[in-house]
């Protein structure tokens, strides 16, 4: 069983149904690129009011988590933003 | 009343054509009243998959357009006097036909038939509004493969959007032995995806080709493929038929013996 295991994490068909699920979140959301750049931007915009941060390094995207209600899998919008400088932040 | 039922995809190539063929010759096996639509104007293809090619006077174009009426449009099939098809224009384009015309020649149709087949294009425009215009049901036709499944839920949406009450799912191409080793979806995943039901699982089998190079339907033969879609002939009956075990064919035993079960 640990080996039929150790193969189906590692089959393709497990990496293209993962990939599918993160690709159809975004397209039912029916979320165009330029909508996610503008997102982006606001996102920058607000928070460098208050916090130096990696603009290039901030990424965003739209995928899937488990709801903390028991709703099961929603969508959910993933914004990865590193933080240049902490201590302007504490003036 | 007939039932008109579109067979779609979205993608090209995942075997709209075959499935649309094989379930149509199905269900006119079975005792119904069929006929089968090509609605995929300047691409014509259900006439030689069925082997029809040469019978062809009249298209769909020409009835749309009053040239014709339609019993003279319609083809006679060479193995089931109860099939029939309405074949595609070769030299016209989508656009000559629009949704409201397609609705009322299948609302024409239901009249006569029990069951109206629309083969759908590949693609989202002109050609597939045309084609789900008048339909009761949906078969999505999708293979195992990131592409197809992708194009198969943008389809279902579409779908859903147009009051397509029932839509139902065909894994196409399904490879029994990269299922199992993990190289490949299997229909539970496709079908987990993308959230309806599953209606029928059909083996990748040479015998298809075979068959399309006759001008054949393999439905009824004792082909995987062929049981595969005699089944989903009874499901849309309303049976409910088990799904067919697709490992018997790459058992030893089963290589070993498989002629003796004919």
């Amino acid at each position: 069983m640990g080996l039929l295991d150790f193969f189906k994490k590692k089959g393709s068909g497990n990496i293209a149904k993962d990939r599918l699920k993160l690709v159809l979140v975004s397209d039912r959301a029916n979320c165009s690129p330029e909508i996610m750049e503008q997102i982006k931007n606001d996102i920058i915009a607000v928070i460098s009011k208050y916090i130096e941060i990696d603009q290039e390094g901030l990424d965003i995207k739209i995928t899937q988590m488990e709801s903390e209600s028991n709703n099961g899998v929603v969508p959910a919008l993933f914004a990865n933003i590193p933080i240049k400088d902490l201590k302007s932040s504490k003036k | 009343m007939g039932e008109v039922i579109v067979v779609t995809s979205g993608k090209g190539g995942v075997g709209k054509t075959t499935t649309t063929a094989n379930v149509g010759t199905g269900l006119a096996m079975l005792g119904k009243k069929v006929v089968l639509i090509d609605t995929d104007i300047g691409l014509r293809n259900l006439d030689v998959v069925m082997g029809l090619e040469n019978r062809i006077v009249y298209n769909l174009v020409d009835v749309i357009e009053g040239n014709c009426r339609i019993r003279n449009a319609l083809i006679k099939d060479k193995r089931y006097p109860n099939l029939y098809l309405l074949p595609s224009a070769q030299t016209r384009d989508k656009n000559s036909v629009s949704p409201e015309q397609m609705k009322k020649l299948a609302d024409e149709l239901r009249e006569e038939f029990d069951y109206i087949l629309m083969d759908c294009p590949a693609g989202i425009e002109q050609g597939f509004k045309n084609a789900i215009a008048g339909a009761d049901r949906a078969l999505v036709v999708t293979t195992p493969e990131v592409s197809a499944v992708r194009d198969a839920d943008r389809i279902i949406g579409l779908l859903e959007a147009n009051d397509v009450s029932q839509i139902h799912l065909v894994v196409n191409r399904i490879r029994m032995d990269m299922v199992k080793r993990g190289d490949m979806m299997s229909s539970e995943d496709v079908c987990e995806i993308l959230a309806i039901d599953l209606i029928g699982v059909v083996p990748d089998d040479e015998n298809i080709v075979i068959a399309t190079n006759q001008g054949e339907p393999l439905v009824g033969s004792d082909s995987l493929a062929g049981r595969a879609y005699m089944n989903i002939c009874s499901r849309i009956e309303g049976e409910d038929v088990p799904f067919l075990d697709l490992n018997e064919k790459n058992g030893i035993f089963s290589k070993l013996f498989g002629k003796r079960k004919k």
